[in-house]
């Protein structure tokens, strides 16, 4: 079968076509929705944000250039729209025990190791990483993203990119270490 | 955040790479540096297995943050709707342009065009080089497979929603006399067969809200 690229639907997005961006959003939705999550960390606001970010692309496809992929110059609007949330939003709500409400419904860590269950101890330090860190390991890990696509997203040099990888990925290995797993790195 | 930005990557130029390695990101060219350091390094090949760890967890910890409501859909084209109307400006990037055109051509035009560009080349080679290729003809035929003709009928492209079973999707199309052409592709769609020939487009219109009225679909929309 042959599927619509995503440059060729953003070409008929921009000439008004709304079932090319019912296709697009279809696509990409729930990539772009756990990306915004992830940084905003609640639920309404990240739903709302998709709909701001799609109607952004909506505005913007006869500005596309087509010199990064689809996927990426839609990361970096859902990464401007989500941070420009966060400003916004009142002091009281960036509490992090209400963001847990959200994350990783497995055990906290220390039932988790209780139980020897190592990936879910792994996953409870993935969700207490900084936000910039908790970013850059989802951009590498779960969207795929090259260290030059990465370096497009957050607008940060390339080496800045590896190094930052390098000590998110450092931060968990602390976490784990506090939570009595010793990876034996850095 | 600022304490990152004027420190230095402590690690080798390698080691930096594996998360890249991992998820499969690199070019072929560091891909391969890569493959050769763990080849030859058990310590690195040790870390590597760590990185591996990271990436499965974080997609399992994506993977459990489920989805948004149907409702982040219906605002976006209420929006949309909202939007003033306007000219059917089009993107004057020429890559996109050259893609629209090949995505316009049906698989078996493609197909034909590249076997009579193939042809071409062949035979200005020929003319070059004096080289007589007698014997080769043969191999730049079409490169469609011979079908019933897959290209006939309605299609639409559907997702089925992830709590629907296998049992679900099977009793879904057998109850609408649906055929799946193709798929899964990206984005989990599949192109489904609704019609085995040409509908008015309101009879069309009916039948796909009445899929989408079903449990069993996500999403569904038509296609050309």
């Amino acid at each position: 079968m042959q599927t619509t690229s995503d440059e060729v639907l953003i070409g008929r997005i921009a000439g008004g076509d709304r079932l090319a961006m019912q296709v697009l959003f279809a696509r990409h939705h729930v990539r772009v929705y756990r990306f915004v999550l992830r940084l905003v960390r609640n639920e309404a606001t990240a739903e709302d944000l998709i709909s701001e970010v799609f109607l952004d692309i909506w505005r913007q496809a006869g500005k596309f250039e087509g010199r990064s992929a689809v996927s990426t110059w839609m990361l970096g609007i859902a990464r401007f729209k989500a941070l420009s949330a966060l400003r916004k939003r009142p002091e009281e709500e960036l509490d992090d025990e209400a963001a847990e409400a959200i994350e990783d419904q497995s055990d906290d860590p220390e039932t988790a190791l209780a139980k020897k269950d190592k990936g879910s101890v792994l996953r409870q330090c993935l969700t207490k990483l900084s936000a910039e860190h908790r970013e850059i390991v989802d951009l590498v890990y779960y969207h795929e993203k090259s260290v030059e696509e990465v370096a497009e997203i957050v607008g940060i040099p390339e080496a800045t990119v590896k190094t930052r990888m390098f000590y998110a990925r450092k931060k968990l290995s602390e976490l784990l270490k506090q939570q009595g797993i010793e990876r034996g790195w850095p | 955040m600022n304490a990152i930005k004027q420190e230095e990557a402590p690690q080798g130029d390698v080691e930096a790479l594996l998360p890249w390695h991992a998820a499969g990101t690199l070019s072929r060219r560091d891909a391969q540096r890569v493959e050769e350091a763990l080849a030859r390094d058990p310590e690195l090949a040790r870390r590597y297995d760590l990185v591996r760890e990271e990436l499965g967890e974080t997609i399992h910890l994506n993977e459990t943050l489920g989805a948004p409501s149907a409702r982040a859909m219906e605002k976006l084209f209420a929006k949309i709707d909202a939007e003033p109307a306007r000219k059917a400006a089009r993107s004057f990037n020429l890559g996109a342009r050259v893609s629209e055109w090949f995505a316009s051509l049906t698989p078996r035009t493609l197909a034909l065009s590249a076997s009579v560009a193939v042809l071409a080349i062949l035979l200005q080679a020929g003319f070059i080089a004096d080289i007589v290729l007698k014997d080769r003809s043969a191999e730049y035929g079409t490169a469609s497979a011979p079908t019933s003709d897959p290209g006939v009928g309605e299609f639409t492209l559907i997702r089925f929603a992830p709590q629907a079973s296998a049992d679900d999707i099977t009793k879904f199309l057998a109850a609408n006399k649906l055929q799946v052409a193709a798929g899964p592709v990206a984005g989990g769609f599949y192109r489904v067969r609704v019609a085995d020939t040409k509908l008015p487009k309101e009879e069309l219109g009916r039948i796909v809200k009445k899929l989408q009225d079903d449990k069993v679909v996500s999403f569904i929309a038509t296609v050309q």
